[in-house]
């Protein structure tokens, strides 16, 4: 539910990072605070266990420039990845409007992807969103790790309804930009719309 | 879309910024400010220079969407309070008509009583201004669906627009 401000000129919308333990949506995050301008962004806000796993989210706000006018600004969210945060993961989706898929590579990991895809989809169903019809993007991470299991392969069993697809290796920041930039889109095109 | 978007028009705005600026001054507070249940800041008044206001309203949300699962696990409709106590300051967070999130900033200049007291007054103004700005976006969406009535900033967009956000 993206929030517009006639009055201030500010078009607010929110994008969710959503995946499995430890498939790198923190990451991605990391890398965009890092190469972004200091003028631009917020600040990257980590709420973590003490050995850095997400507790709860992390929220990275952004200023991307001026549409039509309107001062854009994505807010960015990541959810707790491990299933049994479930309770603080669906609180995250509440007023998405887009959400980011970011899918673990690695081949002991296809299962969990699986799981948190499914999770996903019933989650959004339950905050009224439908996965089918809301802004998705799907981000193959850790391409370059030895198991890594082959995209068309990938494709098969997580591609959701002919979303953009992107390969990527967060730490190093390929691909991340990429997939931000195709869920925002899409998100714009959305209100474009309405 | 789940449900409607929040759109806020300046005359709105300007009621919810002279509520918020009385209430300020009646509770003698630091900062009062205004977040919608997804972590977005509607308004902000006083000592806001210092603060990273973004992020509170982030954090507000996150806070009262917590709570708000807590008060379900043990069978209660939400927690429509809830005061954290500082050294020196203090943050008080109500919920206002089932819908925005107000917060009030203090320290020993004022009291929880005081501050309570106002935020209840000022609640019912707030609820009623945010029951007008809901009807007039229902009616706008409504009249939408014919080509003229709702000019959305954005229906003229184009990929040069978008590409342009993200050229560095």
């Amino acid at each position: 539910m993206s929030f517009i401000n006639y009055s201030t000129r500010e078009i607010n919308c929110k994008i969710v990072y959503y995946g499995p333990g430890l498939c790198g949506k923190t990451t991605n995050l990391q890398y965009i605070y890092e190469k972004t301008n200091p003028a631009a962004k917020g600040k990257l806000i980590s709420l973590a266990t003490e050995t850095d796993r997400t507790l709860f989210f992390d929220f990275l706000p952004l200023d991307v420039g001026t549409v039509r006018g309107f001062k854009t600004r994505f807010h960015l969210y990541t959810v707790p990845g491990q299933v049994f945060y479930d309770a603080s993961r669906k609180l995250i989706l509440k007023g998405v409007d887009g959400v980011i898929f970011v899918a673990d590579s690695q081949e002991p990991r296809m299962d969990a992807n699986i799981e948190s895809l499914e999770n996903l989809e019933q989650n959004l169903l339950e905050h009224g969103f439908d996965l089918k019809v809301i802004p998705y993007v799907l981000q193959l991470n850790k391409r370059d790790l030895p198991t890594a299991v082959p995209v068309e392969e990938m494709l098969k069993s997580l591609r959701y309804k002919n979303e953009p697809y992107f390969e990527a290796i967060a730490p190093k920041g390929i691909g991340v930009f990429d997939t931000l930039k195709a869920c925002a889109k899409q998100i714009l095109i959305e209100l474009s719309k309405k | 879309m789940g449900a409607t978007d929040l759109i806020m028009y300046e005359e709105e705005f300007q009621k919810i910024k002279d509520v918020i600026s009385k209430l300020r001054v009646d509770a003698n507070a630091n900062v009062v400010f205004l977040v919608d249940k997804n972590g977005q800041q509607i308004a902000a008044t006083g000592d806001i220079e210092s603060l990273d206001t973004t992020s509170l309203a982030s954090l507000t949300a996150g806070n009262v969407a917590a709570t708000d699962g807590l008060a379900k696990l043990i069978g209660e409709k939400e927690f429509s309070v809830l005061f954290h106590e500082g050294e020196k300051d203090n943050i008080h967070i109500s919920i206002v008509g089932g819908r925005v999130i107000l917060v009030v900033i203090f320290d020993e200049r004022s009291s929880l009583g005081l501050v309570r007291l106002r935020v209840k007054r000022c609640s019912e103004d707030l609820t009623k201004i945010f029951d007008q700005i809901v009807e007039k976006s229902e009616k706008e969406q409504a009249k939408g669906g014919g080509a003229s009535a709702f000019e959305s900033p954005f229906a003229e967009i184009t990929d040069e627009d978008i590409d342009a956000l993200f050229k560095d």
